[in-house]
């Protein structure tokens, strides 16, 4: 048996093109994209089929009302009119995960979702997380953050999250009746996590301004998002040594000028260094830093540029794929071959729980916080489980070649041929090295 | 696993989406390492904030009832009321073996503590607990207070069980993870040959190695589970008795951290309260049995990131509050008493006129930890707790 990777028709860069920056090989496609750079641009010109709009099926508002319904007639299990709607929302997300020919565009979904977190750890939010998807993230992965901003900070996802729906100024005339006051959460997570970050040198002081900005920020049953007025903080407020007027324009203001500063754009770009690149080069993210400076905030055109990076594509399998990646990873390689999971089940098991990150900061992009050892042991666990569903007459060294092409190493593909049992065989597939990377 | 997977899909169903943490949310992490006159140091952290207004009910402050009209607790006189513990307060009829142990004079509460800084973001808190931070607003500690008390003490190593380690712990050297796996387990051959394929791989690798080695132990401290509560062998109460055997082993483990969700109860507390009170009760149960003759010379300190609101919100719950209660469990605590200074309940007394007010730094407590049972003084307290130097504990809690 010959050294060095298995012989294959399909070039490196084409693999690597679908392993690195797509969702990994689709049995259900094959074939490597024979002009790689044009695959990943035009993924970014593309919108994105499933963009959605609060109105929709299973939307925003859909799932308001459904909430009010279950509260008012008190009803939960199968008498919920929110869980179904919930259900089908998720297992939407999932199958699109799956089965998307779009896996470039998705990957900067999770990456964008990632960055502006909203978890299920709240169980208020979690509802309207994949409305939050569907109407915030969706919609402009490609195109301005600034108004995926003010799409996030507007959405009920959001505002639950974060805690702002309730937040009331103390000199508003809710305020002042209810002796309820400010929750300080959306404005510092903003600060700290969505734009500028810490090292901005922001105060205490500005974060308590901005919070009073954001008072009246409200989520609406009619609307999803209403200001109302008479929870808002009256007066103008300073925030970093800019003053903003008193109103819903005070927070818009802010909010784009957050969006526009020079500490997000270096944020952003470095999140997708962080994540595209094998180490991150100060000079890529200086590079990806000018060109949102020059577009004002365009993440297409980021991502563009972050494809043109040489360490984002060499070398290559130098990153390990989070739990998410590789479960989709792996159930994609087995595509129509009877191999299929409850992809959130399966999360839970492997450390990544859908949409359920511990912490507004999100999921991390770092290498290290992946491999704890018993991590590491779960997907071989359970790929050998997952690889024990197979029903079809694939043979697996065919199922290998295709997943990998030339990054299966001859290593793998000699244990693939020596296995006792179908099971084995593409269980060692999905544990091996350059499975559990990208 | 499938079986395993309809089991939680039912209990999310029935408790809602907050249920499939109470339950899957515990993990355990030890350290190895020399204490003083051989004793065992445990913290468990209840994640989620919870009320000490409901788990120690000050029955006898006549604003409790006022205040929680549908949520307050019938008097101990009556049977399914508190157990008393001293004609003030009363402990949660759901924590009996607790009850038991208070009894015994096993078990400490101190009330009305907090934190000393005031977030009411479960994520803040929780970091800055787990951190032992004194302020949100300056820069956080970059390694959990636990940490910190291995690196005072002596070169110890650290055995996180569970997925990721929590921030007690973060920064402790050689960290590993061990954990339960629901799924079926490959025969030994499988993983042998996937061992082999990772061997030059410089991260997954050296992870396999210590996953291995971790599932061997594990398998060597576990014996037959009879307690219901445990037979979910990721749930609190297996992983607690886990941590007691390991503690208990020669040249074993010493401290131990565990942490326990489901305390964050915005609605139908009354339903949900019991259910992590239960688990608690179960697992401090199970932790003392594996202990052995080592309870002696154990003590526990259950801690949470704040307290919940006094008022009952309008979803039969409570919301994020600042004062609650805090345990020390164990034999070597002088317990059978509640601690602290109880402000009172009355509209003027409440901390933003809404929470109890805090009268005990949470610290404190834990310093008289380090400082009576791990031998440890300043300055080591106050690199531990930075910001706490003319703090030195409270005396008297333990025995001699």
């Amino acid at each position: 048996m010959a050294d060095g990777p298995a012989a294959t028709t399909a070039p490196q860069e084409a693999y690597n093109a679908v392993i690195r920056f797509g969702l990994g090989m689709s049995l259900a496609a094959p074939r490597p994209p024979i002009d790689p750079r044009g695959w990943l641009s035009r993924q970014l010109s593309e919108p994105d089929p499933e963009a959605g709009r609060p109105t929709d099926d299973g939307g925003t508002l859909a799932i308001m009302a459904a909430r009010k319904i279950d509260r008012d007639r008190n009803l939960a299990g199968t008498d919920s009119h929110l869980r179904p709607l919930v259900e089908t929302n998720e297992a939407r997300f999932v199958r699109h995960a799956l089965t998307t020919d779009l896996p470039f565009r998705e990957r900067l979904v999770w990456l964008w979702g990632n960055h502006l977190t909203v978890s299920k750890r709240s169980s208020n939010a979690a509802p309207f997380i994949a409305p939050f998807f569907r109407e915030v993230i969706r919609p402009h992965a490609a195109g301005q953050f600034g108004s995926m901003l003010l799409a996030a900070v507007r959405h009920p996802a959001m505002l639950l999250y974060l805690d702002n729906t309730n937040s009331i100024g103390p000199n508003s005339t809710s305020g002042r009746r209810h002796n309820r006051g400010l929750n300080e959460n959306l404005a510092r997570e903003i600060l700290e996590l969505m734009t500028v970050g810490r090292d901005a040198g922001y105060t205490q002081a500005d974060v308590t301004a901005f919070a009073k900005i954001l008072t009246g920020w409200r989520i609406s049953s009619d609307q999803g998002f209403a200001f109302d007025k008479a929870a808002h903080e009256p007066g103008w407020k300073t925030v970093m040594g800019r003053t903003y007027p008193e109103g819903e324009e005070g927070g818009i203001a802010i909010l784009q000028h957050l969006a526009d500063h020079p500490a997000t754009h270096r944020r952003l770009a470095q999140r997708l260094v962080r994540h595209f690149c094998s180490h991150v080069i100060p000079g890529d993210v200086g590079r990806i830093e000018a060109c949102l400076r020059d577009t004002r905030g365009n993440l297409g055109i980021a991502a563009l540029v972050t494809t043109q990076l040489a360490a984002a594509w060499q070398p290559p399998l130098s990153r390990i794929r989070s739990p998410m990646d590789y479960a989709v990873a792996c159930l994609r390689a087995l595509h129509g071959t009877g191999a299929t999971a409850d992809l959130a089940a399966s999360l839970r098991i492997l450390g990544q729980p859908l949409w359920s990150a511990p912490q507004p900061t999100g999921w991390p992009d770092e290498d290290q916080y992946w491999v704890a050892p018993e991590a590491v042991l779960r997907r071989v666990d359970w790929a050998h489980t997952i690889a024990g569903r197979v029903r079809s007459s694939v043979e697996p060294g065919a199922i290998a070649e295709a997943a990998l092409g030339p990054f299966l190493s001859a290593a793998t593909l000699s244990e693939i041929r020596k296995a006792g049992s179908r099971q084995d065989a593409l269980g060692l597939l999905l544990a091996a090295t350059e499975f559990l990377r990208r | 696993m499938t079986h395993n997977h309809q089991t939680l899909s039912r209990r999310t169903t029935i408790l809602g989406l907050t249920a499939a943490w109470a339950l899957g949310g515990s993990s355990l992490a030890v350290a190895q390492t020399a204490l003083p006159a051989d004793r065992r140091f445990v913290v468990i952290l209840l994640r989620g904030g919870m009320d000490g207004l409901a788990v120690v009910a000050p029955y006898g402050d006549p604003a409790l009832r006022l205040l929680r009209p549908k949520l307050a607790l019938p008097d101990p006189s009556a049977a399914d009321g508190l157990q008393d513990l001293g004609g003030f307060f009363g402990l949660h009829p759901a924590l009996s073996h607790l009850g038991d142990l208070y009894r015994q004079g096993d078990m400490l509460v101190a009330h009305a503590v907090a934190s000393p800084y005031r977030s009411r973001s479960h994520f803040e808190a929780q970091d800055l607990l787990e951190l032992g931070a004194a302020d949100a607003s300056i820069a956080r500690p970059a390694s959990g207070w636990l940490a910190r008390t291995l690196a005072e003490i002596s070169q110890t190593r650290a055995i996180a069980m569970g997925m990721a380690p929590s921030l007690l712990l973060l920064g402790g050297r050689n960290v590993t993870t061990h954990g339960f796996s629901p799924l079926a387990v490959p025969h030994e051959d499988f993983y042998a040959r996937v061992s082999a394929l990772h061997q030059h791989d410089p991260l997954t690798g050296p992870a396999l190695t210590a996953a291995f080695r971790g599932r061997r132990s594990e398998q060597e401290a576990s014996a037959r589970r009879t307690e219901p509560a445990e037979r979910d062998r990721g749930s609190f109460p297996a992983l607690a008795r886990l941590a007691g055997e390991l503690l208990a082993t020669p040249d074993g483990a010493r401290i131990a951290a565990l942490e326990l969700g489901g305390w964050d109860t915005h609605a139908s507390q009354e339903l949900r309260l019991p259910l992590a009170l239960r688990q608690l009760d179960a697992g401090i149960l199970a932790l003392k049995d594996g202990l052995k003759d080592h309870w002696q010379r154990t003590t526990i300190l259950v801690m949470s990131e704040f307290g919940r609101t006094a008022r009952e919100n309008g979803t039969s719950g409570t919301d994020h509050g600042t004062a609650g209660a805090a345990l020390l469990i164990g034999g070597a605590v002088a317990g059978g008493r509640v601690i602290g200074t109880w402000p009172g309940l009355s509209p003027e007394k409440l901390f933003e006129g809404r929470d109890l007010a805090p009268t005990t730094d949470i610290r404190s407590l834990a310093i008289a930890v380090l400082r009576t049972q791990l031998g440890l003084t300043p300055p080591a307290t106050e690199r531990i707790f930075p910001g706490t130097r003319n703090d030195s504990g409270l005396a008297g809690l333990f025995r001699a």
